[in-house]
């Protein structure tokens, strides 16, 4: 299950959209060992390709280390299908290589409507996940009517 | 040379669980080698027909090897060397 804020799945959708046809990719981070994202950062597709994306080698440091520095983690690798749709490829099977995070795709095919689906990619298999989008991390865990606790 | 290795999460079945290790050499060829005699199986994971695999990626000191030599990049003592598996994937087949 990935339990997703609504602005942050509207910041990738919209990458998604303005990198259209090419495809867009970027992290979503949160604080270590949380599962929780809370940070958008759009990468540069260094392969600037319709069917193809590569985060740049010198960015995927800098952000390791941005992440190590204030204790962050990787939580969400998201990538655009242009033309295809919302599943892992057998080259994104094939190069994934992050047991620990989300794979989130996004289909821009059809102009209108896009498509968002999560997975797990591990030792080359393919399992998806529900996609929970919340409008807070507040209450996401807790049932509709409960209420905060009173200190 | 002693220098300090961080391996990704994918290759820690190699290293016992550990996020962290040392090892020795003067390139990054001979860093790897040394991995592979005490962390057998490693260096199948980074090196295909005697380059870097295409999809992992080694820095010395956060530096890309592939611009500096690739495995016959110099190591130096102290050095940090560190692995991180290329995000790359895409709609080809």
């Amino acid at each position: 299950m990935l339990t997703i804020r609504r602005d942050l799945v509207d910041a990738m959708v919209a990458h998604a959209r303005q990198d259209h046809p090419h495809e867009a990719c970027g992290v979503l981070a949160g604080p270590a060992g949380s599962d929780r994202p809370e940070r958008f950062i759009k990468m540069a597709n260094s392969a600037s390709s319709d069917t193809f994306y590569e985060f740049d080698s010198r960015e995927l440091i800098e952000l390791y280390r941005e992440l190590q520095s204030q204790d962050e983690e990787w939580v969400v690798f998201y990538h655009s299908h242009t033309a295809t749709e919302a599943y892992p490829s057998r080259t994104d099977v094939n190069i994934a290589s992050y047991p620990e995070a989300h794979y989130v795709l996004i289909s821009t095919r059809d102009p209108d409507v896009h498509e968002l689906r999560s997975y797990r990619i591990i030792d080359g298999e393919v399992t998806e996940e529900p996609v929970e989008v919340v409008e807070s991390y507040m209450f996401s865990h807790t049932g509709a009517d409960d209420v905060p606790d009173v200190p | 040379m002693a220098v300090t290795v961080s391996v990704p999460t994918i290759l820690r079945t190699h290293t016992g669980g550990e996020k962290s290790v040392e090892a020795s050499g003067s390139t990054v060829a001979e860093v790897i080698e040394d991995l592979e005699r005490r962390h057998s199986g490693i260096k199948n994971r980074l090196v295909k027909d005697g380059s870097l695999h295409r999809f992992i990626n080694v820095y010395v000191n956060d530096e890309d090897v592939r611009f500096a030599g690739g495995l016959g990049a110099a190591v130096h003592d102290g050095d940090n060397v560190t692995i991180l598996p290329a995000v790359a994937g895409g709609a080809n087949w």
